[in-house]
Order: structure tokens, then sequence, then C-alpha cells
């Protein structure tokens, strides 16, 4: 980049920087999440909220277990695929890498990585938690398809962790998102990850399993929980 | 660096100069003389790398105290201009013109003291914590365990009990004589 565009750029981001002095008002709505107009195909002007016309805002629904034989069936099927969204942004996701190799090799349990929460079903949650990434936690969460669980790793998603006194660190992961599996350690080694996922496929083979209800039973209470935390909530409040 | 200090000390009235080591000097200098001795140094002194800008909360004399650390990559000395401003409203002249990089150490030192640096760009945005609403978290009397109780749900701690006196309660003084003291009968 030669200088005259980089001084083009700096003045841009100045001109930016005041402009948004001026419409902030210590309110959360980021530029692209401002109410506008836009001009449709057919010439006509219509008005578009973002936040609330780019995503669905109809709340989870409960899926009651269909019960039976059938249930049975669909628990095995579940719990023999389990397709994982690692979100590693904690210290601990270094401990799933160990687990894609032959010496641990979690294909042999069914169980194997995904790289979008469209395609998971088991959410694995690493290390510690800052306000800031429970809000992008919460926002793939709610993007997985039902059933859907989460295994919490590591010590800092129980009680906080060392970071218990932190001002960004959030303490209880289950007050937030309903945990399904806890996998205690600081860190916890890649056998323990493993006996996590056995313990998960135990749960779902017995029926027990049903966070993604729970979730959506105690929706408004979770809701509070995160809204009390995350300030800054731009985003529509269930956006799968 | 001698020379440097005395020159600096006849022109912008420096005060308190710590030698460190051979290399590297610490100085402090008056808020309305700073950018002006920074701006100085860079340009006549070869002072030309800005290594990094940080602040200090001396919450019992209500001061804020900035340090600008520069470097002279062709001698290979240290230079630390220290800068007092008061801990009230606290408000520092910018000098995101002399190096694009003190955007980001004003940024940061908005976010986390509360420092304002008017003119600077994107100053007001988030730095690291996103949606903050209470006092700068780095400020001293900012108490980050009680907000951490007060906000996110803290899980009651294991019990843990005095060996020896949980023993005591554990052993009942009643109960019948142990192999031990069978062992004194004899």
């Amino acid at each position: 980049m030669s200088e005259l565009d980089l001084n083009d750029k700096v003045n841009e981001m100045l001109a930016k920087s005041e402009a948004n002095v001026k419409n902030s008002d210590k309110t959360f709505v980021r530029p692209e999440d401002e109410i506008r107009e836009v001009v449709a195909p057919d010439g006509s002007i219509i008005t578009v909220n973002p936040l609330y016309d780019y995503f669905s805002n109809e709340r989870p629904q409960v899926e009651e277990p269909k019960g039976g034989i059938v249930e049975k069936f669909l628990n095995w099927a579940r719990a023999e695929s389990i397709w994982v969204l690692g979100f590693g942004t904690g210290c601990g996701s270094i401990e799933i890498p160990p687990l894609v190799t032959p010496r641990y090799d979690m294909f042999r349990f069914g169980v194997q990585m995904r790289p979008t929460p469209r395609q998971s079903n088991a959410f694995i949650i690493s290390g510690y938690l800052s306000v800031k990434t429970l809000k992008r936690v919460i926002r793939t969460y709610e993007q997985m398809p039902s059933p859907k669980y989460i295994l919490a790793l590591g010590s800092c998603t129980i009680n906080g962790g060392m970071y218990y006194d932190s001002y960004s660190t959030i303490n209880r992961l289950d007050k937030y998102l309903p945990v399904d599996v806890y996998i205690a350690g600081c860190m916890p080694r890649p056998e323990a990850l493993l006996h996590g996922f056995v313990k998960l496929k135990e749960l779902i083979k017995a029926g027990k399993a049903e966070k993604a209800n729970e979730y959506a039973r105690n929706f408004d209470e979770y809701k509070a929980n995160q809204k009390k935390i995350i300030k800054d909530w731009n985003m529509p409040d269930y956006n799968w | 660096m001698k020379e440097l200090i005395e020159k600096l000390k006849s022109k912008y009235d420096l005060q308190d100069e710590v030698y460190q080591r051979d290399n590297l000097v610490y100085a402090t200098i008056d808020k309305s003389n700073a950018i002006d001795s920074i701006t100085y140094l860079r340009d006549y002194e070869g002072f030309s790398h800005f290594v990094l800008m940080s602040c200090v909360d001396w919450i019992e004399d209500g001061k804020f105290q900035l340090l600008y650390l520069l470097n002279n990559p062709t001698t290979k000395t240290d230079i630390g201009i220290k800068v007092f401003i008061d801990r009230d409203n606290a408000t520092m002249t910018s000098c995101h013109h002399l190096w694009k990089s003190i955007w980001t150490y004003q940024r940061e030192l908005k976010e986390a003291f509360g420092i304002d640096f008017p003119g600077s760009p994107r100053v007001d945005e988030n730095f690291v914590v996103e949606g903050w609403t209470d006092i700068p978290h780095m400020r001293r009397d900012f108490d980050t365990h009680e907000y951490a109780e007060k906000t996110y749900f803290p899980r009651e701690g294991r019990k843990s009990y005095d060996p020896s006196e949980y023993m005591k309660q554990k052993l009942d003084p009643n109960q019948p004589v142990t192999a031990k003291k069978s062992k004194d009968d004899k």
C-alpha cells in the first residue's frame, strides 16, 4: 500500500470515528444494524430493521421425546454419531487436536469434528469464557439443530477456575446455557475428554440428555441471565 | 545519555531522572511539555521507535502516571518519559500524529483507565471488553472480586476442615478402646 493510499485510509477512519462519536450516544447498535430504507427490486422503498427482519425471532420449541422403542432407536443412532463443534478460545482447546490422532482416536467412538454449527450436535466449550466470548457461544449454540448437547471442558466452565474473581470472565456456564456433561480438570487430559464422550453417550442412550428441551422450557430465565451480563445485546433474541 | 538529559533539562524542565541502566533512563516531564519533548526526541535525537505507552494508577496521590517509552535504534538507548495527570477528569493531549501505533494504546487506556485523548482516532470504541458500563476496570478503586461476585453467580466452594479438629470431632471419646490402647495395657 502506498503512502498516499494509507493517508486516505487514515483520513477516512478519522472521519468515521468522528461520525461514530456523534451518533453513538452510548447505545450499542452497530451501524450495520441500524434501521434503514432500501429499494426493493420492484422499485418500492421498504424499511428494514436488520435485527428483526434478517433473523428468525421465533422462540425455541420443546420437542417431546417420542417414547417407546422409536425413541430408543433414535437415541442409539444419536449416541453413535456425535458430531462436534469445538469452540476453542480457552486454553482447553489444545486438548482437542490429540483426539484426532491415532493415539486417542475419537473416531472409534463415532465422534467427529465439524466446521460449522449447522452440522453439529455436540458443542465443546473449552476453558474460560469472557462475556465477549459468551456472546458468540450463545449465538453459535442457538444455530445448532436440535437435539444438541454441550460438553463443558475444564474447571473454568464449572466455577470460574483460576479466573473466579475476574471482572470479565463468567463463573458458571450452566446459568447461561444448559450443560450436559462437565469435564473437570485444569486441564483435562484427552482421556478425560474421551470419558466425557462416553458419559454423554450413556446419557443419550438412557434418554437423559434432554438439555436442549430444558433450554426451550426455561428460555426466559436463561435469556434474563444472559442479558444481565451482556449489556450490549445487539443481536436477535433467538437467532437460529 | 547524561548529555541528552542535561539538554532536555534546559529545554523542557525535566525532573527526577533515574538512570536505570547505561542505556535506559526514566524522567518526569510536565504535562504541558510532554508531547513537545517527545516530538523533539523523535525528530532531532533519533528516538524514532515508539516502544510502548502504559499507565500507573497512583490513587493515593490522585494522579495517573503515563509512561512513553522511546527507543533509539542507532545508539540502542531507551528513554521513558513519565507524565503525571490528574485522576479526576483525566485528559491527556493525544500524540497519535507521531506514531500510528499510539492509536491503539490510547484506545486501550481510555477503556481501562478512563483517560481521554481528545482527537485520537477511534478512541471511544470498544477495545477489549464490550458494553462496559461500570467504572473503568483497571482503576484501583474498582474491586474486581466484588464485581465478579455480584455479577457472575459464584459457585459455593467446597467445605474444608482442619484435619486435627475434624478427627477430634469424628472420634468419639466414649468409644471402646482401640488397638493402640490395648497395646498400652500390655
